[in-house]
């Protein structure tokens, strides 16, 4: 086979996967501008172009407080990414670099938990905040969130830690500084870009949650995935895909020039909480 | 799934000082210390994990409330012994006269074991094709040529978006109308028809997850060396050759613990069925029964989350133990390796 077959054929293969990639999120992206009418109108580019399914879907006389469920989603996903850094960080710290007693059970245990199926925690949890009144608050949507995100942020910063160069830390530490110091003033700078790395994920994590989100949020704390589920228009029989694509374009974007931005940081982290966990 | 290597390290006696070099760990003098780091997110996970866990267990051998078949009044629960659990394994419902019968179709107690055949089809169906599509696409990911940082970045973009937006992404593309009937000339009711309506949401997903897949086998790809490969091509191993006899031994590790993730991650899939076919039941999954049944009867709807988490567990457990799969056993493989 000579050279120039070989590289054409892993052009064509590149190709496939690029399309498998793009295809329907372009599909999704050119449906947001299409005017009602031409719904499932199959040319593949825009045609009859409109703005007004990103009008409708704000337009709170229409029943669509999409506006207000991003906010809920910000607010949810920023918030349980807070909680799980805080309270994974130093855990995740230990880990990668102490040896202690009990460790590999503390280790298996997060790992565990990592693979736990949420549905489990819905019925008790349903329950529960029935009877505190946490139903339409943002707690009730948060707290159940850690269970999750917690695992996942500890395993991935655990294993950006152990590959952390450990010489500056020691030299800290023999100049007098404490553990804690050590670890505030000279790892945590090292850790920066593997913390934010982290953050990400675990917002995306936070913020693509459904089931939980399905049976304890109200109107009031209704996170995007919730309301684009749910999402109707004047004929309850045939829902309004383009207004649906818009809201996902919408939703999607901000997340595609994330995950465009930060493409190398992501897949360390993915892989590091993935496969060398 | 314990840390093996870990147990044995940290039961070494902690007398012998050993290069930090080579662990890149420090030894602390009493591990009293490290337990207080560890301490929060242990007790949060307790909290948010295991005190739901306990209290779903004591739910589930309680009476879901409902009218006494005898007084016709409204009672609150009370022990109900196995009732729960006997009303989804073996489909009885109890009757208002307080005899017992096997459930009439339509109740969701008779879904039950269609539910797990559901589950078990979808996860066995995707985490092949993931597996098989993933390994194709991480081979393309994996060769140097111009462009392969758009290629990775576009493969991302399934992933990241929301399952919520997916769902409703290919909803509207099955559609009578849409593109995929319009693309492949069918006329084929995707949303409404047992199978096909189940074949569109093993694509939907297989579409999602296959990237996740493709990362995690490219990671494990690129720790093998290269010039293992340059040796067997010398030596005149065919492609097919070097991909049975080298690629699929070395990337065992890795394979088996994107395997153990995906199939944990299809054996609780939940989103996509419940929002691309709303209540079509031919593609009803456990999880899904779980959250149909909790407003229905919060107790019964606790025992069937307790089996399924039963179910997920064996299955964790059976991939560990037979398969050999061991994450944290592979890190410190991959370690050695790098």
């Amino acid at each position: 086979m000579t050279k120039r077959l070989k590289s054409a054929r892993i052009y064509v293969a590149a190709l496939i996967v690029l399309v498998w990639g793009l295809g329907p999120f372009y599909w999704m992206a050119v449906t947001a501008f299409r005017d009602p009418a031409y719904t499932f109108d199959s040319t593949p580019w825009p045609t009859h172009v409109t703005l007004a399914n990103f009008q409708h879907v704000f337009d709170t006389t229409r029943g669509n407080d999409f506006g207000r469920a991003l906010v809920n989603s910000v607010i949810i996903g920023a918030a349980t990414m807070v909680i799980a850094l805080l309270l994974g960080m130093l855990a995740a710290y230990t880990l990668a670099r102490v040896n202690f007693r009990g460790k590999g059970v503390v280790s298996g245990l997060i790992l565990s938990a990592s693979m736990f199926p949420v549905v489990v925690l819905v019925t008790p949890l349903f329950q529960l905040f029935t009877d505190l009144g946490w139903i339409g608050h943002y707690q009730a949507m948060i707290i159940p969130n850690i269970s999750f995100v917690l695992p996942m942020t500890v395993y991935t910063l655990a294993s950006f830690f152990t590959e952390l160069p450990w010489e500056l830390e020691e030299a800290a530490r023999i100049d007098g500084a404490g553990r804690l110091q050590a670890f505030r003033l000279v790892m945590l700078p090292l850790a920066a870009p593997a913390v934010f790395t982290t953050a990400i994920l675990a917002f995306i994590a936070a913020v693509n949650e459904y089931l939980l989100a399905r049976l304890l949020s109200a109107d009031k704390t209704e996170p995007v995935t919730v309301a684009i589920s749910r999402f109707s228009g004047n004929d309850p029989k045939v829902p309004p895909y383009v207004e649906i694509m818009a809201a996902g374009t919408l939703v999607t974007v901000p997340l595609v020039i994330m995950v465009l931005i930060f493409q190398r940081r992501i897949i360390a982290g993915l892989t590091a909480g993935g496969v060398k966990s | 799934m314990s840390d093996p290597s870990g147990t044995t390290e940290s039961a070494a006696p902690p007398a012998a000082p050993e290069k930090p070099a080579r662990s890149g760990r420090i030894r602390l003098p009493g591990s009293g210390r490290a337990w207080v780091f560890v301490a929060p997110v242990l007790l949060a996970l307790a909290v948010v994990i295991g005190y739901p866990v306990v209290r779903a267990v004591v739910m589930s051998f309680q009476k879901d409330s409902g009218l006494d078949a005898a007084t016709g009044m409204f009672v609150q629960g009370g022990g109900a012994g196995f009732d729960n659990y006997t009303h989804w394994l073996l489909q009885q419902c109890q009757l208002p006269d307080g005899s017992v019968e096997s459930c009439p179709t339509g109740n969701l107690g008779s879904q039950f074991w269609a539910a797990i055949g559901i589950t078990l089809l979808f996860t066995v169906v995707t985490v092949l094709l993931e597996t098989a599509l993933g390994l194709g696409m991480a081979s393309v990911m994996g060769k140097t040529f111009r462009g392969r940082a758009v290629l990775r970045a576009a493969v991302l973009i399934p992933w990241a978006i929301p399952t919520a937006v997916t769902a409703r992404l290919w909803e509207y593309m099955f559609q009578y109308d849409g593109v995929v009937n319009h693309l492949f000339g069918t006329h084929i009711l995707w949303k409404t028809d047992p199978w096909p309506s189940r074949f569109a949401v093993i694509v939907a997903d297989v579409w999602k997850t296959t990237p996740f897949m493709a990362l995690l086998l490219l990671a494990g790809l690129q720790v093998i060396p290269g010039d293992v490969y340059e040796a067997a091509r010398v030596d005149g191993a065919s492609a097919w050759q070097r991909f049975t006899r080298i690629t699929l031994p070395l990337l065992k590790p890795a394979l088996l613990v994107a395997v153990l993730f995906r199939t944990m991650d299809a054996l609780r899939l939940y989103d996509l069925p419940a929002i691309m076919m709303q209540g079509n039941p031919s593609t009803r999954t456990i999880s899904m029964l779980v959250v149909d049944q909790v407003r229905q009867g919060p107790n019964s709807a606790s025992a069937l989350s307790v089996i399924t988490f039963l179910m997920i567990f064996a299955v964790a457990f059976l991939l560990v133990k037979v398969l050999g799969a061991n994450a944290v056993a592979t890190q410190e493989e991959q370690r050695k390796a790098h």
